[in-house]
């Protein structure tokens, strides 16, 4: 079992001054192995707080408004079975459009993309692979989503083909915490 | 004589001295086993007289002293002995001791035969232990008669005539022992004086050095007051303290002054000291001006205060006691008659006050703000402090109600609380102000009207304002933005739910960080930014379209607002913060419907495009988010629309190298394409950019023909890829051939031997054409667009 937090748009300190506790509570040192940051920090310092600093091997891509300015624009990393990537998804237009982030899914050619940008928990599959939207550990201000819940995800990556998507949502001041399953389908590539 | 020479001296004295009296016990010890009593005093009073020395220091003397103890014991001993079996009497004994030659070896046998005569009770313990403490007025040598004195309150401990004790009764009340160790406490302090003007004048260090090593000796005697059962509250208040401080204060020494009120206070209760708070202090101002009494009297503050967190019974007596009114005053004249007494000590003893009263009285706010205020008159008239030890105490005086408290808005409403801080110099300023704003996130504080805002923010002016003083410059960067961001941080601590008075605090949290500065105003300002857009959007929830003509004047109130505080940023200069900022207004005004402000908005952003960005990568960012900004709005009429998704493109256009070109051209064919229910579809204009990039595209191609690179084929893909999204969304101007002309072209360029391959762009093409074919296979009305693409 891999522990993978997917965290991002923290915004801090532009739009928030830190996680909302009950939310930073849920997160317990020594069990996650790897980090995957979808940008939006904003600043640098963060890396060396709670909760970033919770494993050494982190990944980070470039958001709009990150301090640090040479994160790269995206990512590609393998863990187990799985080929995940990263991307803040400013550069992704339109926004909030899910084609349009399938799309670049088959550009990175990843199973899992992980992404931001749009402050709002998502995660989907299509035939090409799974999407999952992390949203904001801080609930930050947006203008593409109204009221936005401060989420993050942790990803269980077992052995073999499956992977289970936790994501942990402050809601009405309650952590609401929900599991999807995923499974990798074998792909055969076609001759051409 | 030389030190060292004279310090070997003095331990050849002492050896030869322990050599001699070892001898002449070794001999009395014989006469005493042989019975022999007059030879054994003989060789007893010539033991002693050893310590009729006057060449050793108090603490050589000690160890004289020690070993002759240790002998007097026996001695002792085979007095009860001798007496019991009846062979002396005790008076016999008492008279035969005086015929000792010198007189100290004769009062240490007298005092030794004196404890033997109250063990029996032969006579009463009261009389005797008067006899003693005045024969020993015989040695008025300081060191000599110190320590005689010692060894008569050694030896009389367990005699004293105690309640409870076997030696009370008929007359002998615990009075008499009270009286005893009074005087004799008297004496060893009248003679520990004395030693003071003893000797050359130049030695005076010497003998303040000895004198401190036997102060313990006079201290004995409270300590040994304190354990009596007979000294209850009533006895201390009426006799013991009152005697205690007479001497104290009419000896007239600093040092004997200083460690016997430090002695007092530590040496009996807490709850004693309550008691006799008044009389205690009173006797502060009559001590010698040089007397160190604000230590004494932070301790007294510091033990009352511990005392009064030990139970909670404890509390209501010092109601009773009025423990504040009396300590507030006590340290009032201590600070009046001590004039020069530095500043640091002044506030120390402020600091202990406060601390006492954070915890006896911590609802009285009026107490707090007295403390403050009479440390703001004591501060007042001197130019900024800077003594580090002041300010340090400064800073440990504001942070004990920030501790106490934990809500801020305590300490912001006490009027003397600014006042303190503005006689701290900057840089102790930006600690305080440091720890203020830490107190504030660690207890998660809202600060939620404008005024407290406006006194907060008066109160961190350290971090917030920009000042002239060098020490801007010579501040680290990293400890500079690490203090800019705790700033940043604390403005989403100021606000509350109701909008007016939402609105005056970003207006007065932006009075003040417009003074920080171009430095500051990076970091403070993107805050500031959103808290309006916060409030915006809540307006919106809240009013809805009820009060149409209300709510649209106080939202144009806050876009004006938006728009001079990004202005401000020009003199940063920040240009890509600032148009990014701009674009969040852009959005936000779009979602109040207001057109004309949001087309000022992108106005904006497009005129700082123009102008302000060189770099390339910021204008690839820059135009990618713009272009994003705008494909999401509907605010606008066609015009409006028309001017500004040209601009787009045709910024897009100019980008510097082709694959960003072509990107972001592509990009702009999104423009014109909502997938809303009333959104823009305008399937020619979309084909129009997607040609474009592709001709862009194609240029790219033969400029990386003649290099041998292969980037192109990743954009041909990517192009495909956005033909099938437009496909599949139903734009008509799509066609089949369009797509199989690309796909040709495709393969024809990754078989092609020009380029060099391209594993991820070979994965690319894989994938786009296995969805291509997933969609034909799925079926459906998606699929059917898909019909007509041969694979």
């Amino acid at each position: 079992m891999v522990l993978v937090l997917a965290i991002g748009d923290l915004h801090i300190p532009h739009r928030a001054s830190d996680l909302p506790a009950k939310l930073k509570q849920m997160l317990v040192p020594g069990k996650i192995q790897h980090i995957l940051c979808a940008g939006n920090l904003c600043i640098e310092m963060l890396i060396f707080l709670f909760p970033l600093n919770l494993c050494p091997d982190r990944h980070f891509a470039r958001g709009e408004y990150d301090e640090n300015a040479r994160y790269p624009e995206s990512k590609t990393l393998t863990i187990g079975q799985f080929k995940l990537g990263l991307c803040h998804g400013h550069q992704i237009i339109p926004w909030d459009d899910l084609d349009s982030l399938a799309m670049f899914q088959r550009q990175l050619d990843v199973d899992i993309l992980v992404t931001g940008h749009t402050h709002q928990f998502k995660a989907y599959k299509h035939g090409g692979g799974v999407v999952i939207i992390p949203g904001s550990a801080t609930g930050a201000h947006i203008s593409i989503t109204y009221d936005a819940n401060p989420s993050f995800v942790l990803l269980d990556i077992e052995m073999g083909l499956r992977v289970v998507v936790c994501v942990y949502e402050l809601i009405d001041g309650q952590v609401k915490v929900n599991k999807i399953d995923f499974k990798k389908t074998a792909t055969t590539l076609p001759a051409h | 004589m030389v030190p060292d020479a004279a310090a070997a001296d003095e331990e050849k004295c002492l050896t030869d001295g322990m050599g001699r009296l070892q001898h002449n016990a070794f001999y009395m010890h014989r006469a005493l086993d042989s019975n022999n009593l007059k030879d054994a005093l003989r060789y007893a009073g010539q033991m002693l007289s050893e310590l009729r020395t006057s060449s050793l220091s108090p603490h050589k003397y000690y160890e004289l002293y020690m070993r002759a103890f240790d002998e007097l014991r026996k001695v002792e001993m085979f007095f009860v002995e001798e007496t019991r079996r009846g062979t002396y009497s005790v008076t016999d004994l008492y008279e035969l001791v005086q015929h000792a030659a010198n007189i100290l070896p004769r009062l240490y046998l007298l005092c030794t035969v004196g404890s033997v005569y109250i063990k029996s009770k032969e006579a009463p313990a009261k009389d005797v232990l008067k006899d003693l403490v005045e024969m020993c007025r015989g040695i008025q040598h300081p060191v000599r008669g110190l320590f005689l004195r010692s060894y008569l309150s050694q030896i009389s401990r367990d005699k004293l005539p105690d309640i409870g004790s076997e030696f009370e009764g008929g007359a002998n009340t615990v009075n008499d022992a009270i009286e005893f160790v009074l005087q004799n406490f008297t004496e060893m302090n009248k003679l520990w004086v004395r030693m003071q003007y003893q000797g050359p004048i130049g030695e005076k260090a010497k003998r303040g050095k000895e004198r401190s090593e036997l102060r313990d000796l006079v201290g004995k005697n409270l300590h040994v007051l304190s354990q009596l059962e007979g000294v209850d509250l009533d006895m201390y208040k009426e006799t013991v303290l009152p005697r205690i401080l007479e001497q104290v204060v009419n000896c007239k020494d600093e040092l004997a002054q200083h460690y016997l009120m430090d002695c007092i206070i530590q040496v009996f209760p807490d709850e004693y000291h309550l008691q006799t708070l008044e009389t205690l202090l009173s006797a502060f101002p009559q001590l010698q001006p040089t007397v160190d009494i604000k230590t004494v009297l932070s301790l007294l503050m510091d033990r009352l205060s511990n005392y009064a967190v030990s139970s909670t019974e404890v509390l209501p007596e010092f109601l009773q006691a009025e423990a504040f009114a009396k300590l507030n005053s006590a340290v009032g004249e201590v600070i009046e008659a001590q004039v020069d007494m530095p500043i640091s000590g002044v506030i120390t003893l402020y600091v202990s006050l406060l601390t006492f009263t954070l915890r006896i009285h911590p609802d009285r706010i009026d107490y707090m703000d007295q403390i403050l205020g009479a440390c703001v008159q004591r501060l007042s008239g001197k130019t900024k402090v800077e003594d580090s030890k002041a300010t340090k105490q400064i800073v440990a005086l504001l942070s004990a109600p920030l501790e106490k408290y934990k809500d801020i808005s305590t300490a912001l409403n006490l009027p003397n609380y600014p006042r303190v801080m503005d006689h701290l110099d900057n840089a102790t300023n930006k600690v305080m102000s440091a720890i203020i704003i830490q107190n504030i996130m660690k207890n998660n504080t809202c600060i939620s009207t404008a005024d407290r805002v406006d006194t907060l923010l008066e109160l961190i002016k350290g971090l917030v304002k920009e000042t002239d003083e060098a020490q801007d410059d010579e501040l680290d960067e990293e400890d500079f933005k690490e203090e800019q961001n705790s700033v940043a941080r604390l403005i989403h601590m100021l606000r509350t739910d109701d909008a007016e008075e939402m609105f005056k605090i970003i207006s007065t949290v932006r009075k003040h960080i417009l003074l920080g500065g171009p430095k500051r105003l990076a970091f403070t300002v993107p805050p500031v930014v959103f808290s309006a857009l916060k409030l915006l959007r809540h307006l919106q929830n809240q009013d809805g379209d009820v009060n149409g003509q209300e709510v649209s004047v106080t939202q144009k109130k806050i876009f004006q607002f938006l728009h001079q505080t990004i202005e401000a940023l020009s003199s940063v200069p920040s240009p890509e913060l600032a148009l990014k900022l701009y674009l969040q207004c852009a959005e936000a005004a779009n979602d109040c419907g207001l057109e004309p402000v949001s087309y000022e908005f992108l106005t904006q952003a497009f005129i700082l495009y123009e102008e302000e960005m060189a770099d390339s990568k910021v204008q690839v960012t820059a135009i990618h988010l713009i272009i994003g900004t705008l494909q999401r709005m509907n605010v606008f009429g066609i015009e409006n629309r028309d001017t500004l998704t040209h601009k787009a493109s045709g910024y897009s256009a100019k980008l510097l190298k082709k694959p960003d070109q072509c990107r972001a051209v592509y990009a702009c064919s999104h423009l014109f394409w909502v997938n809303e229910q009333d959104g823009v579809k305008d399937g020619e204009r979309v084909l129009l950019c997607l040609k474009r990039a592709l001709r862009i595209a194609n240029a790219a191609q033969q400029m990386n023909a003649t290099r041998g690179s292969s980037g192109h084929v990743t954009l041909f893909i990517e192009m495909l890829n956005k033909y099938l999204y437009f496909l599949e969304k139903g734009n008509p101007q799509i066609t089949s051939s369009a797509i199989h002309d690309l796909i040709d072209l495709i393969r024809t360029e990754i078989q092609s031997d020009n380029t060099t391959s391209d594993p991820s762009a070979n994965a690319f093409f894989s994938s786009t054409m296995r969805y291509i074919e997933f969609h034909k296979q799925k079926g459906g009305s998606v699929g059917e667009n898909y019909e007509q693409i041969k694979v």
